[in-house]
C-alpha cells in the first residue's frame, strides 16, 4: 500500500452559500416584535383605559377624519371605548394563547410523533389510530363542546387548542422521524450500542427540529385565529377583557355606522397570523442544516 | 474454532409472508481476513451484514441459525447484552456517506461518540484520538473538519470520516456495506486503498459487501457468492478468478468488464445458468420446508 493517498481537499460548494436574512423574515419578525412590545407594555403605552366607557363619545372616527376628537387614534366603538387601546390590550390575550397553546401543542404532538415514527410497532399503531379518530371530529364543534364542558376562560381555550391540534404535529413529525430513522447514521448509532431513547433524542430530534419550529410558528398563528373564533361566538374569556375576536364580533353589529371598530382588529389579527406563518417558513429555511 | 465471525445456517424471512430472504447461509471469516460477499442486488448480501450487526429492518426476522462473534452466539444473547457485545467488537462502514453522518451534528462529536460510549474515554482524550484518526485517513486540516458539519464536506471526505469512526474503537470486525458504490469512480479507488491500508494496519477482520468483482479482486482474500439468498460458492479469491466452481459464479465473472481488454463485449449471464441456479434455490427451499 502506498504511504500516502493524495488528500481530497475539495469542500462542498454549498458551504460557501451565505443566505441573507431575507425580507420575509424581517417584515414578519418586525410585526411580531411590535405586537409583543405592545402586549408587554400595554399599561404604559395604551392611550386610554381599554374598558372606560363614555357614551357621549361613542363611534368616534379614526384620527384622519376631521370631526373626531384627539386622543382616540383609531376611533371608538359604540360604547365609547378606544379601539387602539383595546387592540393593544387584546394583543396580550392573543400572544399568551399563541405562545402557551402553541408550545404545549408542539411539545405533546411532537413527542407522540417522534415515538410513533421512531419506535414504530404497537406504539405507532396506537398513536396513529388515535390521530385518525381525532381527525374525524369536526374541530370547531369539538372546541365549542370542550369550552362548554370546561367553562369559558383563558385556560379552557388553551386546553381546547392543545387537545384539538396535537394531531397536526404528531402526523408530520411521525413521517419525518420515520424518514430520519431509515438513515444510515441511525443504523451506525445503533451498531455502536447507543440506547434507542438516546438515539431518538440526540440523533433524530435535532433533525426534525426545523420542521417543529416551522409548524410551531404556524400553530401560533392558528391559535390566535382559534381564540378569535371562540371570542366571536362568545365562548372565549370574560367580556370585560378586550380580545381581538370579541372586538370583531362587536364591530360586526355596527359595521355600517362605524367600520373602524371591525376593520382595525381584523387587520391586527390578519397581520399577526400571516407573520407567524411567514416567520416560521423563514426560520426553517435559515436554520435547516441541509438545504432541502 | 477458527473464524472470528462464523455464521451457521442463517435464515432470515419476511415477518408477514414467511418468505425467506437468506436461505440457510453459512459463512466463516477468519480473524484478520478480508472476505468479499458478492451477488446481484436483492441477493441478500447486505442482509447478512445487517443480521450480524442487529440492524435488520423491522419487516424481517431471523428464523434460524447461529451468528458467532468470537466465542459467543449473538442470537442467544438478550438484546441489551447483544447490543453491547456488537458495539464493542464490530462496526459498520455504510453505503451512502451522504446519509450516514447526522446532518445536524458536527463531525467531531460524531467521531468521538464511539470512544466515549464504547471505551468510556474522557472527551478530551477522545478528541485527541479522533484528530489522529482523521489524519490517519488523510483528511487535511483535521482540526477544522472536526468543527464542520457534514454538508460542508464532499462525499469522499465524508466516507473517509466514516472509515475513521468505524476503526475508532478498534473493533475486531468491520462490515463494509458497498462503501464505494455511492462515490465517484475517481474517489472509489482512493477509498478502496484506504480501507485496505487501514485493515492491514489494524489487523481487523473485514466483511466486504459488494457487487463489484473488480473490487473483490483488489481487496479480498476470499469470497462468498450469493444468489437469491442462497450461498452458491465459497472460495478463495485466487481460486475464484482462476476457475470458479459454480456455473453462476463463472457467468458472473464473464459478465465483469476487464480493464485489460475494455473493448471486449460483455457476456450477460445466460438464461440457462439463471434457470439452473433458480432450480437449485427451489430445491433448497423444498428441502427446508420438508425439514420443518
Amino acid at each position: 500500500m502506498p504511504r500516502s493517498i493524495p488528500g481530497c481537499v475539495m469542500l462542498d460548494g454549498r458551504a460557501a452559500i451565505r443566505r441573507r436574512l431575507g425580507l420575509r423574515l424581517w417584515l414578519s419578525g418586525g410585526w411580531l416584535a411590535l405586537v409583543l412590545l405592545a402586549a408587554l407594555l400595554a399599561p404604559w403605552i395604551s392611550p386610554q383605559d381599554p374598558l372606560a366607557q363614555d357614551l357621549m363619545s361613542g363611534r368616534l372616527p379614526p384620527f384622519w377624519v376631521p370631526q373626531t376628537e384627539p386622543g382616540f387614534w383609531l376611533g371608538t366603538d359604540s360604547l365609547g371605548r378606544d379601539v387602539l387601546s383595546r387592540i393593544i390590550w387584546g394583543a396580550r390575550v392573543a400572544l399568551i394563547v399563541a405562545f402557551v397553546a402553541g408550545t404545549l401543542t408542539a411539545t405533546i404532538g411532537s413527542a407522540l410523533g417522534l415515538i410513533a415514527g421512531y419506535f414504530r410497532g404497537w406504539a405507532d399503531r396506537l398513536i396513529s389510530r388515535l390521530v385518525d379518530i381525532w381527525m374525524a371530529f369536526p374541530p370547531v364543534l369539538f372546541a365549542i363542546l370542550l369550552i362548554a364542558v370546561l367553562g369559558p376562560g383563558l385556560m379552557s381555550i388553551i386546553i381546547a387548542i392543545v387537545v384539538i391540534d396535537w394531531t397536526r404535529f404528531a402526523r408530520v413529525i411521525r413521517a419525518e422521524a420515520m424518514n430520519q430513522g431509515a438513515m444510515d447514521y441511525v443504523a451506525s448509532a445503533q451498531v455502536a450500542g447507543m440506547p434507542r431513547g438516546r438515539i431518538m433524542l440526540a440523533e433524530i430530534l435535532p433533525n426534525v427540529l426545523p420542521t417543529i419550529v416551522a409548524l410551531l410558528s404556524l400553530e401560533m398563528g392558528i391559535s390566535v385565529i382559534v381564540e378569535a373564533i371562540l371570542s366571536f361566538v362568545n365562548l372565549s374569556i370574560s367580556t370585560d377583557q378586550p380580545t381581538w375576536g370579541g372586538m370583531i364580533a362587536e364591530g360586526r353589529i355596527s359595521v355600517h355606522q362605524a367600520w373602524w371598530v371591525l376593520v382595525f382588529p381584523l387587520i391586527a389579527l390578519f397581520l399577526t397570523v400571516l407573520s407567524f406563518s411567514q416567520f416560521g417558513e423563514g426560520l426553517k429555511d435559515r436554520f435547516d442544516p441541509v438545504l432541502r | 474454532m477458527s473464524g472470528y465471525l462464523r455464521i451457521r445456517n442463517l435464515s432470515v424471512a419476511l415477518r408477514d409472508s414467511g418468505a425467506r430472504l437468506l436461505r440457510s447461509v453459512s459463512l466463516e471469516v477468519a480473524a484478520g481476513e478480508v472476505r468479499g460477499l458478492v451477488g446481484e442486488s436483492g441477493a441478500g448480501k447486505s442482509m447478512i451484514g445487517k443480521a450480524v450487526l442487529g440492524i435488520l429492518p423491522r419487516s424481517v426476522e431471523v428464523v434460524e441459525g447461529e451468528i458467532w462473534l468470537g466465542d459467543v452466539d449473538l442470537l442467544r444473547l438478550p438484546p441489551a447484552e447483544r447490543r453491547k457485545r456488537v458495539g464493542a467488537n464490530a462496526a459498520l462502514i455504510p453505503q451512502d456517506p451522504l446519509t450516514a453522518l447526522n446532518p445536524s451534528r458536527r463531525i467531531g462529536g460524531q467521531v468521538t461518540d464511539r470512544l466515549v460510549d464504547i471505551l468510556g474515554w474522557k472527551r478530551a482524550k477522545a478528541e485527541a484520538r479522533a484528530l489522529e484518526l482523521l489524519a490517519e485517513v488523510h483528511i487535511p486540516d483535521p482540526a477544522r473538519v472536526m468543527r464542520s458539519y457534514p454538508h460542508e464536506l464532499s462525499g469522499g471526505m465524508r466516507q473517509r470520516i466514516l472509515i475513521a469512526s468505524a476503526f475508532a474503537a478498534e473493533p475486531r470486525l468491520i462490515i463494509a456495506d458497498e462503501p464505494t458504490t455511492a462515490l465517484d469512480v475517481t474517489v472509489q479507488k482512493q477509498i478502496l486503498r484506504l480501507i485496505a491500508a487501514m485493515q492491514a494496519r489494524h489487523g481487523t477482520t473485514l466483511l466486504f459487501v459488494t457487487h463489484d468483482l473488480g473490487v473483490v479482486s483488489k481487496v479480498c482474500q476470499s469470497l462468498s457468492v450469493l444468489y437469491a439468498g442462497l450461498m452458491v460458492e465459497d472460495t478463495t479469491v485466487a481460486d475464484f478468478f482462476r476457475a470458479p466452481a459454480h456455473p453462476y459464479s463463472a457467468a458472473l465473472l464473464a459478465a465483469t468488464p476487464k480493464y485489460t481488454d475494455p473493448w471486449a463485449s460483455l457476456m450477460p449471464v445466460s438464461e440457462a445458468v439463471i434457470d439452473a441456479v433458480r432450480a437449485e434455490v427451489d430445491a433448497a427451499e423444498t428441502e427446508w420446508r420438508d425439514a420443518r
